[in-house]
């Protein structure tokens, strides 16, 4: 479609519809019935089957005029578009119009103690018993689950198979007996993420996604989704639209639940904004040896916007060759964030001991040296990224495997 | 600005690709390091010929082709990737990026057309090859006359003419001197990288023409220029290493697998290709600055995208990434990579070399640091 066909019709939609007196779930109902809570979604399916472009066309007017969008918010969405590409007909139905309305909160429930790096390990059980999947199995580093109404769970519902193939997806009830929440204390002293307890929790036949023994398949498709909305959170702009009404007040809630668990994410990346000031009102940057490290610093993070750029320019010019300056991104990350907690401990010296209010920067210092750990774990390891790169973009051979055959008789955590 | 490069500059590679691939094979770079000119002057007026290479970033109206930095790095990079040698870093680099900065209008009309046509080599005679605060202390002018030597300079022992920086009276000069002047005395100097002619140049009442004036700033301009294109010498060399490299661990079994399936190598090899990424991109964007500030007149670098360091940043990262990768060839082949049968030695020669030319990593990272410092403030 033409892009100002596309501007206009949203722009005057928005004109007789949007108001910032409604209540939020009024405001997105309207969002859905007039076809525009996602536009990229296929007709048949509340959308209108838009392009990219044509969806970010929306979008950017969204943005200019500081209208609330759809909920969208972290797991939602994954469970919103997982559900999207592989439920039946009853199952979008059943959860696509309240997900998108904010109605239902979700959770991610796929990490186990057990299998963390090998998620295809998982050892929650799903067994058929008395017309229903009964669910036993624990799961951790689950984002929001103690607000979350449902979840994506990923489980193995036969033992006798490969790996891979024993496992089938499951949207669970999180408001049950049998599901207990509770807050994982991190080492930084945040309590961003919960473990989940299943103990005979229930899920109905008919919540099972994707087919049995299609687990694996399904999950792989949450992940993708994952790991685009990586790409495009850093695209999102922010309208200078004063934000007064009833509707912000409710968004604005709604969002300080959802982004409650990543106030520390800033730190984990090492702070590289705070480092030159610091060097200075500390008197630091006199120092010949900081400021060799401060150098390599600043030249690690701009060398890596570049690479990502020069990435997104090659794959914009539509070439084929692979581009290893996209996959070496997250690797990137833990890489300049090590070096700028060491670039941070060299600025502070013995008051690198301190934290809290009163240590620097209010305590930002502190709470970056004992975030930092995180960015090389979180979203798949450095090792796990390292094999990545080096089997897909080097070509270099798999480690030789150790978990094939029935997944009963491999060797696991107990 | 330029964020990828235009399908002519991608033929351009491609050109000199295959002329490097065909006439700087290792069994030609071994050949050459052996001789004391240290290149084939037949392949040298051959590339000049053929693809204009000696003078693809020198203006048109001074004989070259009125390219950019973009295209003198992509050159550098070939031949960086076969460890080409020739007097192209010293003449068509080093001395063009003298005159251009320096020289009088006469002069650059005189001398630069024949640099760009690849007939006359022209060195650079500085008396420090660290930094431009240190040049002109060894070398100095007086009425006309040059005293002094340098202990090392690139390609004395092939140039025809020398361009030196010297002291005098009036501040630092630009000076030409004729390699076969009398008192002129070139003496061959052993080099850790046989690829890379290097001599003392001494001179004893040498009569000298002064063919510009020289300060701190047009000199740190020549740093940059000759920086970046070094930068671009080195990924190419770096790239190369990494994919000989992995080549050879997906070749090599032992305890019966390739080594390449060990993740002790696999982790290795993910890290040293996202320096040689980070490297690569530091310097084509250094290269897209400095054509940019060309453009607007090659004092406004400065204004251009405040971003100065640049230039610094590329070097020390290429060249930090040159000698880990450099490392890591040889580690990773084992006792081969040790031999002299083996070529990864010819790389990692020029790899050190190349890592303390014009500064090493950490000079340019002073110099990054004073340079973010001055924005800050």
């Amino acid at each position: 479609m033409n892009h100002n066909d596309i501007k206009q019709e949203v722009t005057g939609w928005l004109e007789q519809n949007w108001s910032t007196e409604l209540s939020l779930l009024e405001w997105r109902n309207r969002l859905l019935e007039g076809g525009w809570a996602a536009p990229n979604w296929p007709v048949e399916s509340l959308g209108r089957g838009y392009s990219v472009d044509e969806t970010q066309v929306v979008n950017d007017v969204f943005r200019r005029l500081g209208i609330v969008f759809a909920s969208q918010g972290g797991p939602r969405r994954l469970a919103a578009e997982t559900i999207l590409a592989h439920g039946n007909d009853e199952q979008k139905q059943r959860y696509l119009k309240q997900t998108l309305t904010g109605e239902h909160a979700w959770c991610q429930l796929f990490s186990e103690p057990g299998s963390g790096s090998d998620l295809a390990g998982s050892s929650t059980k799903a067994e058929k018993r008395d017309g229903r999947w009964i669910i036993n199995g624990q799961k951790v580093w689950t984002t929001s689950a103690h607000h979350a109404d449902y979840g994506i769970l990923l489980a193995r519902s036969d033992w006798d198979l490969p790996k891979h193939q024993g496992l089938s997806y499951f949207l669970i009830d999180m408001h049950q007996p049998g599901v207990e929440v509770r807050p994982l204390r991190q080492m930084n002293g945040h309590a961003s993420f919960n473990e989940v307890f299943m103990t005979d929790a229930e899920v109905s036949f008919d919540d099972l996604l994707g087919g049995e023994g299609n687990g694996w398949a399904v999950a792989a498709s949450t992940l993708s989704v994952e790991r685009r909305g990586f790409a495009q959170a850093r695209q999102s702009g922010i309208s200078s639209v004063e934000r007064v009404g009833r509707v912000y007040d409710e968004y604005e809630a709604e969002l300080a639940i959802d982004n409650e668990p990543y106030t520390w994410y800033p730190q984990r990346q090492g702070r590289v904004d705070l480092v030159l000031d610091r060097a200075k009102k500390t008197g630091a940057i006199a120092s010949a040896s900081t400021r060799q490290e401060i150098a390599k610093l600043l030249s690690m993070k701009r060398a890596s916007e570049l690479a990502a750029e020069q990435a997104e320019a090659t794959r914009r010019a539509g070439t084929n060759e692979i581009i290893p300056a996209g996959s070496i991104g997250k690797l990137a990350a833990s890489v300049i964030a090590r070096q700028a907690a060491h670039v941070h401990t060299l600025i502070s010296g013995s008051d690198a001991m301190l934290s809290g209010e009163h240590s620097a920067e209010s305590g930002m210092v502190a709470e970056t040296l004992i975030s930092v750990p995180a960015i090389s774990i979180a979203g798949g390891t450095d090792e796990i990224q390292r094999n990545i790169i080096s089997e897909r973009v080097l070509g270099m051979p798999k480690e030789q495997r150790s978990d094939t055959g029935p997944f009963r008789d491999i060797k696991r955590n107990t | 600005m330029q964020k990828e490069f235009t399908s002519d500059q991608h033929q351009f590679r491609q050109s000199l690709a295959r002329f490097m691939q065909a006439k700087s094979t290792p069994v030609d770079v071994r050949r050459q390091m052996l001789t004391e000119q240290g290149y084939d002057a037949e392949v040298w007026q051959q590339l000049c010929a053929e693809l204009g290479v000696a003078g693809i970033h020198i203006p048109e109206q001074y004989g070259g082709f009125g390219f950019g930095q973009i295209e003198l790095g992509i050159v550098m990079e070939e031949m960086g990737k076969n460890l080409f040698c020739g007097p192209f870093l010293a003449s068509s680099v080093m001395a063009s990026s003298a005159l251009l900065h320096c020289a009088s209008e006469a002069y650059k009309e005189q001398l630069l057309p024949d640099i760009a046509m690849g007939v006359s080599i022209v060195t650079l005679v500085l008396d420090s090859l660290d930094g431009p605060e240190d040049v002109g202390s060894l070398l100095h002018e007086d009425g006309g006359v040059l005293n002094g030597a340098a202990k090392i300079v690139l390609d004395a022992a092939s140039a025809d003419l020398m361009l030196v920086v010297a002291s005098s009276s009036s501040g630092l000069g630009l000076f030409l001197v004729r390699a076969n002047d009398t008192g002129v005395n070139v003496t061959s100097r052993e080099s850790l990288d046989p690829t890379r002619k290097l001599s003392e140049v001494a001179l004893i009442n040498v009569s000298a023409q002064r063919v510009g004036d020289v300060d701190l700033g047009n000199l740190r301009e020549i740093w940059r220029d000759c920086s970046v294109a070094l930068a671009h010498e080195m990924v190419g060399g770096a790239q190369h290493l990494l994919t000989s490299t992995v080549e050879y661990t997906k070749l090599r079994v032992q305890f019966g697998r390739p080594i390449g399936s060990f993740q002790a190598l696999k982790h290795r090899c993910a890290d040293l290709l996202m320096e040689v990424e980070f490297a690569r991109a530091a310097t084509y964007h250094a290269a897209r600055l400095l054509d940019v500030g060309n453009a607007a007149g090659l004092a406004a670098v400065n204004e251009s995208e405040a971003e100065v360091y640049a230039p610094h940043m590329a070097k020390a990262l290429a060249a930090d990434t040159y000698c880990n990768v450099a490392r890591a060839a040889v580690q990773l082949r084992g006792g081969i990579g040790f031999t002299w049968e083996d070529d990864t030695h010819l790389w990692f020669k020029r790899a050190k070399s190349s890592e303390v030319l014009l500064g090493g990593p950490d000079r340019h990272r002073e110099w990054m640091m004073q340079l973010i410092e001055g924005e800050v403030s």
